[in-house]
């Protein structure tokens, strides 16, 4: 509706603006037939539009792409690169890590293995001192033993001989007379038992 | 003046700046000779510029112009293979172009060069010119495979022959009226509604408070246009990328 009524009141300017149109035939008809189906701007249109869009399409083949492809290509390759790096220096780092837990497990063989014989020869050392005093002392129990047993053995003897004094002075005194020693001793040996 | 801001076909019109004249023919430097210069200057100095410091981390502006380069690239490989990738200066410049062409022309006063059937058509037989030649081509009669699709019986085949030429040759009219009707719906839409604003304020307070309306669907239509421009800029180069496809692949 709109669109109807501009029309109706383009015919109007359309004469005014006649003058300006000189070059083309009919100012009139110029506005009659809607203006992208007007076959007369077509040549022109198709020229220049071949003559600029042929030059935009040079320029960006020729400038603009290869331009904007090699900054791709060159990021790219910058980022393949970066990460090649990064994985290059993760390897170092884990391999790194590796000798050091290697370095340390052997340490810690090394110190236990230390530990071990300092251990066994302090244990070694501590057997060899006891069984030295355990052989000392049993000497000297063995020792003790034999003087006691031939001061037992000495004592018993005396006993034997004071008993049959004893009971000589006894046997003496009650019965009187003098009393034969092998007798007393044979008496004390069968009343001792 | 008044009857020029509510003619919502004024913006269309061609006038000449340059008279030209040739064997005839009225090649005259005009208007929309004058916005498609704009467009590649626009479009050149801002990739050019842009990647001049070839920054290996990207500026803003650097960025866009390699998104640019990517998304188009990557669209191509998509729909044509690796062996597309011959045709990425044709893709990457009729893309920059019409986005550019469709971008400038969203502002007020400027002349859109894409709202013309002429030019999308021009385009759109450049893109099925290639597609035929390089399909001869390299392809030779084999590039005809293109309109016998494998695995219909014999008696469905003239049929399925005729539709598949009819579709091809339909090609560069779909292609070209989509981003022309495109272009120049949405011009029309805008200035329509713009103009409503005019002619509403100019019958005093209650219709200034009722250009509110129209004032507020411009806004949100310049929005919508903004899309469409990108849209149709994307659309074009991924059928040029369907269609150069088939120049590659001829039996589908």
């Amino acid at each position: 509706m709109f669109v109807t009524s501009a029309y109706a009141q383009e015919t109007a300017p359309a004469a005014a603006e006649g003058d300006t149109h000189a070059g083309t035939a009919v100012p009139a008809a110029e506005h009659e037939t809607f203006p992208p189906f007007d076959a007369k701007t077509f040549p022109s249109q198709i020229l220049w539009l071949v003559i600029t869009f042929g030059l935009f399409y040079l320029f960006l083949k020729r400038v603009v792409m290869p331009r904007l492809g090699a900054i791709i290509d060159v990021r790219n390759d910058r980022i393949t690169q970066d990460l090649d790096h990064a994985a290059r220096l993760k390897g170092e780092a884990d391999a790194a890590v590796a000798a050091y837990e290697q370095e340390l497990a052997e340490a810690k063989a090394n110190a236990n293995k230390i530990g071990q014989q300092a251990n066994d020869a302090a244990k070694a050392d501590a057997e060899g001192t006891r069984k030295k005093l355990e052989a000392e002392l049993e000497k000297k129990l063995g020792e003790a033993e034999a003087s006691i047993a031939s001061i037992k053995a000495k004592a018993m003897k005396e006993v034997g001989t004071i008993a049959e004094d004893t009971t000589s002075a006894i046997v003496e005194a009650l019965v009187g007379g003098k009393t034969d020693k092998s007798e007393i001793a044979a008496a004390v040996k069968s009343a001792s038992r | 003046m008044a009857a020029d801001k509510v003619d919502p076909i004024h913006q269309f019109q061609i006038h000449p700046i340059i008279p030209i004249h040739i064997g005839g023919y009225d090649v005259s430097f005009t208007n929309s000779s004058l916005f498609m210069v704009a467009t590649i200057l626009v479009a050149s100095a801002f990739l050019y510029m842009s990647t001049a410091s070839r920054a290996l981390i990207p500026g803003r502006l650097q960025s866009v112009s390699e998104m640019a380069y990517e998304f188009v690239g990557n669209m191509l490989r998509d729909a044509a293979g690796k062996q597309g990738m011959q045709f990425f200066p044709l893709v990457f410049s009729l893309f920059m172009f019409v986005l550019v062409a469709n971008l400038i022309g969203l502002f007020p006063y400027f002349f859109t060069v894409t709202s013309h059937i002429i030019v999308t058509f021009t385009l759109a037989i450049l893109v099925i010119g290639t597609v035929v030649v390089y399909g001869f081509a390299k392809h030779g009669f084999g590039f005809l495979k293109l309109f016998v699709p494998q695995g219909v019986p014999g008696y469905l085949l003239p049929l399925v022959v005729a539709i598949e030429i009819i579709s091809f040759v339909s090609r560069p009219v779909s292609l070209s009226v989509r981003l022309f009707a495109n272009m120049l719906a949405g011009h029309i839409t805008l200035k329509v509604f713009s103009g409503f604003v005019v002619s509403l304020s100019a019958f005093g307070a209650l219709g200034i408070a009722g250009s509110v309306l129209p004032l507020a669907m411009a806004v949100a239509l310049s929005a919508l246009e903004l899309l469409v421009a990108f849209l149709q800029a994307y659309v074009f180069a991924v059928l040029t990328c369907m269609y150069l496809n088939d120049a590659l692949h001829p039996s589908h």
